[in-house]
């Protein structure tokens, strides 16, 4: 699925990464614990998270996540945004919930990424 | 004998949350560019940030020491902090001595440890209470499994 798509049925904020929302997602990482997308996430997966940190961009980075959405309305700070832009992630805010967000996606189409 | 081409050293300052993570992404950019398998770009990133989040929640100062070699990349984390009582009971997945600002953070949730010693072909740990702990990790760059 489309990542535009995936904006569009969330309702979310663009936060970063506008010229990269073009990109194609099929499997989804969903958890606010760090080491658990570290250990399991599928390298492209996108990644639902309630943990607006600048861990948050570090490890979406290096477990090779392709977007980050930040749910319950929850925005992260500058410096996490400035990340992002500088690791090429785009990242989305929503204000829907975990358990919305993931059964919404899982409706469409997505699989777990873990 | 492995041939050394490349080594590194990065200080890394208990309780800098902000500037957690850096030296794994560092190290991953260096990776990318030598055009390492990416199956092993992401163990050796995982076990770096990992190690790197332990030492930046438990010890005051630590450092992370990276060599790559013609057969491998080896991980050297050694820290000043409170040191392991029980390394068998902290590689257990689950167990944590985290506080709840470490939480906060995402990390600390008993997985740190096991994560290093997954993504790792060769693994050790030694630690001293009260002074410190070494953890060493080898990946094969044969071993993108």
């Amino acid at each position: 699925m489309k990542l535009t798509q995936i904006i569009d049925i969330l309702d979310c904020e663009v936060l970063s990464g506008k010229d990269e929302l073009s990109i194609d997602v099929e499997t989804v990482v969903a958890s606010d614990g760090m080491s658990e997308i570290l250990a399991f996430a599928h390298p492209g997966a996108l990644m639902i998270t309630g943990l607006t940190n600048i861990q948050s961009v570090r490890t979406a980075d290096i477990a090779n996540v392709r977007a980050v959405i930040y749910i319950r309305g929850k925005r992260p700070d500058e410096k996490t945004i400035k990340l992002a832009e500088v690791v090429g992630i785009p990242v989305l805010a929503t204000r829907l919930g975990m358990f919305d967000v993931c059964g919404i996606l899982r409706e469409r189409g997505l699989k777990g990424g873990m | 004998m492995a041939e050394e081409l490349l080594r590194k050293s990065y200080q890394i300052h208990g309780r800098d949350f902000d500037k957690a993570g850096e030296t794994a992404s560092d190290i991953k950019d260096i990776l990318k560019k030598i055009g390492v398998d990416a199956g092993v770009i992401h163990h050796t990133v995982v076990i770096a940030f990992e190690a790197e989040m332990n030492v930046v929640m438990y010890a005051s100062e630590g450092t992370v020491t990276f060599v790559f070699t013609d057969e491998d990349i080896r991980l050297e984390i050694a820290d000043e902090g409170p040191g392991i009582e029980d390394i068998d009971l902290a590689l257990t997945e689950g167990y944590s001595t985290a506080t709840d600002q470490m939480r906060e953070m995402g990390f600390g949730f008993g997985m740190g440890l096991p994560n290093i010693r997954k993504n790792a072909d060769e693994f050790n740990i030694e630690s001293e209470p009260g002074v410190g702990t070494k953890v060493s990790a080898v990946v094969r760059l044969d071993a993108s499994a």
